[in-house]
């Protein structure tokens, strides 16, 4: 009898163990970005591109690859819910809620968000290859709106389908034709659920760094066309943290405070865009 | 709408289309033998051993996974059957934010951190002396990454129990613990295994954050503390060289191919699993 | 012949006999809700009583509090007394094990637990510390019996306990509490999701067991009632209404609500 109160006992610290160790390697993570980064923040960092020999230890920013992530993470993520939201509206509106099209649809959806960035880039890599694209912006951009569609569309989805079907059913009867409908009703009812979607590929697209590593290129200008290649900050990081020189080693650790604060406000607005809808799917 | 819904189903089969057709060349010219049971990476003499790149990414996903797994298993455990509504309220956001931070931060902090760990303590520990960039210091990064997918898929396969059957079990006179040990794992075992091969699959994929801590050497790591050279590695560091020499691109969509199946694979059996759990509960 | 034994019974009793269930002065709250207010009543040791009422008076919360399965509701207050042979079920020192061994629980639908036949019977017995192979067969044999279920899965004892039919299933379920030997059972609804004949086989199983086990049951179904019950409890929105000897209650209720929900008027 007494040995399963001990083995429940056991347990009961081990399960409290687990659950504050899972906690701190994030806040473990946070505070040694923030550690290592600070020092090393300054103005000319976030405000000026690469001077001559910024890998070297000379001066200049990363403005280059903040603008360059601003500009891949931003173009995927519109370009990204122009094709998502039709296809959530589809999913919820002209196929019932729960048919075999509507759920064979989604659980390939759910497959593509579980494909690796780096397997994105390399078929990014062939397509541009096939078409004839050099690596630039618009490259990046493709291939992060094929990784960001299925988590738009499903981020998008498990909103819709908490809307009501009766109201759904409501419209219809007052005469609006099924393109009304989608858009009045649907569209209202799910801004939330856009917002959401739309933080989400975002903060998925500028973290992102494998599927933009053949296809965007990377430079030390700030792109001004499409077809011109562009960096991005996990890059930049990855670069400056490779070099032997301890000072753009440092400034690695702070590019990386960049974009941790810059993923952190997407997490915070994107929590607050969802307060009211429990049954969301998460950043996961 | 529908030509874009269709779309996004084609979408699949046009990454695995795309990706056999660049594996095509290296495929005819290369016997299956030299491919996946060479050890040989030497791509200007046209030797393409994928073998240590596959054993290194599995070795590191399973040191992932082992790592991970209980933890979250433990975590999943507390959070859905013992902890209270405000200890669930705090924790649930910051696993979200855990889940949003990107690999190249996890990659980072694997080197600030955990390559030191592994280097000043954990190899003298066990005798030996290492560099700190090994399987050990990719597997444990990597547990950290896919603690929220676990958790999060856990936690969904745990709300589906229902609560009469926790209670049939108490009503015998059960512990919780005994309820919980007997029952609720027992209960929701296809879902636990859909939620470890999710993460799985996850850690298996993952490319920044391992090839930054993992050391990339091309050997058959045997020990956790010697390094590995990941197939994601292979590619991501291999792709300025691949457009000038003969089937090396070509070698390097193979290895994309072999990713994206076994992904693909994991990913749609463990989806079907969990979706049959959510009908049958429904 | 059922009228003739009601007639022999007294009324509830008031004294807290042994057997009894004396609840005394319950509120239950749910947050801020209060699902159960002032409940003070008697239950009879060795009958069956059934309480009726309708949907969201308090019915199950009132048969959760009596083996405490509503400690495992998240934000619930639970004031007053339940006392069982002489303890207070709610005493913070009860030993809860204890207290829930002696109450099998029937609930709306089968819930048999994931795992063979024989081991869902055996479940039970085991947690409480019998091994032998040879006990737990007996054990697992007679309470089949008890159910009225051996014959029918004699020969495939090891099979998974999905594989029965639902009334099958609830009668598995009555097996494997019978297999702790409680004195009480509690039945919520325990035949809402079967099919008739399965019904009526609960049902008999309850009208055999009465002399052995104090049965109380929730039901909305007032002919079961009829059929089955010695008492019968009347509740609406978390109180108690009426209370008495079946025919009583159902006959000439004196209470207007009773009458109401007796003719159908509020369900
Ligand atoms: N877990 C809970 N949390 C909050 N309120 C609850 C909970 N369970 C029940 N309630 C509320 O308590 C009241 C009584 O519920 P209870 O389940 O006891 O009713 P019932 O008589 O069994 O109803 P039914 O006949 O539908 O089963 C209801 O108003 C219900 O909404
Ligand atoms: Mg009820």
């Amino acid at each position: 009898m007494n040995i399963n109160k001990v083995e429940e006992g056991i347990f009961k610290v081990l399960m409290k163990t687990s659950t504050l160790l899972v906690l701190v390697s994030l806040f473990l993570i946070i505070y040694s970005i923030l550690q290592k980064g600070l020092p090393s923040l300054s103005w000319a960092m976030i405000t000026q591109t690469p001077k001559g020999g910024f890998f070297l230890g000379k001066g200049g920013g990363i403005l280059n690859a903040i603008v360059g992530s601003l500009y891949l993470a931003g173009g995927s993520t519109i370009l990204g819910l122009f094709i998502s939201l039709p296809v959530a509206l589809y999913l919820n509106v002209y196929r019932t809620k729960t048919s075999q099209f509507a759920d064979f649809t989604r659980l390939c959806l759910d497959v593509l968000w579980g494909i690796p960035s780096i397997v994105y880039g390399a078929f990014g890599f062939a397509i541009m290859l096939l078409i004839g694209l050099k690596a630039s912006l618009l490259a990046g951009i493709i291939t992060l709106t094929l990784m960001v569609i299925p988590i738009m569309v499903r981020a998008m989805d498990e909103v819709i389908m908490t809307v009501p079907k009766g109201l759904i059913d409501a419209s219809y009867s007052l005469g609006a034709t099924k393109i009304e409908t989608s858009i009045k009703v649907v569209s209202k009812q799910v801004l939330p659920g856009i917002l959401t979607a739309v933080l989400i590929s975002f903060g998925r697209s500028i973290g992102d760094a494998a599927s933009v590593l053949f296809t965007s290129g990377f430079t030390d200008r700030i792109p001004t066309s499409l077809m011109q290649p562009a960096a991005n900050l996990p890059l930049a990081i990855f670069f400056q943290l490779s070099t032997p020189i301890p000072e753009v080693q440092d400034r690695a650790y702070a590019s990386a405070l960049v974009l941790t604060v810059i993923i952190l406000l997407i997490s915070i607005l994107s929590r607050i865009a969802t307060k009211k809808f429990t049954k969301h799917k998460s950043l996961v | 709408m529908k030509g874009l819904t269709y779309f996004s189903i084609a979408l699949l089969f046009l990454i695995l289309i795309g990706l056999i057709y660049k594996s095509v060349p290296i495929l005819k010219e290369t016997s299956f033998g030299n491919l996946f049971f060479s050890t040989e990476w030497q791509p200007l003499k046209m030797k393409f051993g994928l073998l240590p790149f596959i054993i290194s990414t599995l070795y590191v996903t399973i040191v992932a996974v082992v790592i991970s797994v209980p933890l979250c298993l433990l975590t999943a455990i507390y959070l859905s059957e013992y902890a209270d509504k405000r200890v669930i309220a705090f924790v649930n956001p910051l696993i979200d934010i855990l889940a949003g931070i990107p690999s190249v931060i996890f990659g980072i902090w694997g080197i600030i951190e955990v390559v030191p760990l592994v280097r000043d303590y954990i190899a003298p520990a066990f005798g030996t002396t290492s560099s700190g960039y090994t399987i050990l210091t990719g597997g444990i990064v990597l547990s950290i990454m896919i603690f929220p997918i676990i958790i999060h898929v856990l936690l969904e396969v745990f709300e589906t129990i229902p609560e009469d059957l926790k209670n049939a079990s108490l009503s015998v006179g059960a512990t919780k613990w005994q309820t919980v040990k007997l029952v609720i794992l027992r209960k929701a075992a296809p879902g636990v295994i859909s939620a470890i091969v999710l993460g799985l699959s996850r850690a298996f994929g993952e490319t920044l954050a391992v090839l930054m801590v993992v050391g990339n050497v091309i050997m058959i790591p045997i020990s956790p503390l010697d390094p590995g050279y990941p197939i994601t590695a292979l590619i991501a560091n291999n792709y300025g060289e691949m457009m000038s020499i003969p089937l090396y691109d070509s070698a390097l969509m193979l290895a994309s191919l072999i990713l994206f199946v076994i992904v693909l694979v994991f990913n749609f059996i463990s989806r079907r699993i969990l979706k049959n759990i959510e009908r049958k509960i429904a | 012949m059922k009228k003739e034994t009601e007639i022999l019974v007294p009324l509830m009793t008031e004294v807290c006999d042994e057997g009894n269930i004396c609840v005394e002065g319950l509120n239950v709250y749910y947050g801020d809700r209060q699902a159960l207010k002032d409940i003070n009543i008697t239950l009879p040791a060795k009958k069956i009583t059934a309480i009726i009422g309708p949907s969201g008076c308090g019915k199950t919360t009132l048969l959760k509090c009596f083996n405490r399965l509503i400690d495992s509701i998240d934000g619930t207050k639970v004031t007053g007394k339940v006392m069982l042979n002489g303890e207070d079920i709610f005493d913070p020192h009860a030993d809860v094990i204890k207290i829930r061994k002696k109450m099998g629980l029937l609930s709306q639908r089968p819930y048999p637990l994931p795992m063979s036949i024989y081991d869902n019977v055996a479940y039970g017995p085991r947690i409480h510390g019998i091994r032998k192979k040879s006990e737990l067969n007996q054990i697992v044999e007679y309470y089949l019996r008890e159910a009225s279920l051996w014959d029918e899965v004699m020969d495939r004892l090891n099979t998974p306990a999905s594989g029965l039919s639902i009334g099958q299933q609830q009668r598995l379920c009555l097996a494997r509490g019978l297999a702790v030997k409680p004195e009480i059972i509690l039945g919520d609804e325990p035949t809402s999701a079967l099919d008739p004949i399965s019904s009526a086989h609960i049902e008999k199983k309850f009208v055999e067991f009465k002399n052995k086990y104090t049965i109380v049951m929730v039901t909305h179904i007032l002919r079961q009632a009829i059929r089955i019950a010695d008492y019968i409890i009347f509740m609406y929105l978390g109180e108690i209404i009426e209370h008495g000897p079946a025919h009583q209650v159902l006959d000439n209720p004196k209470d207007k609500r009773t009458s109401d929900y007796i003719k159908g008027i509020i369900s």
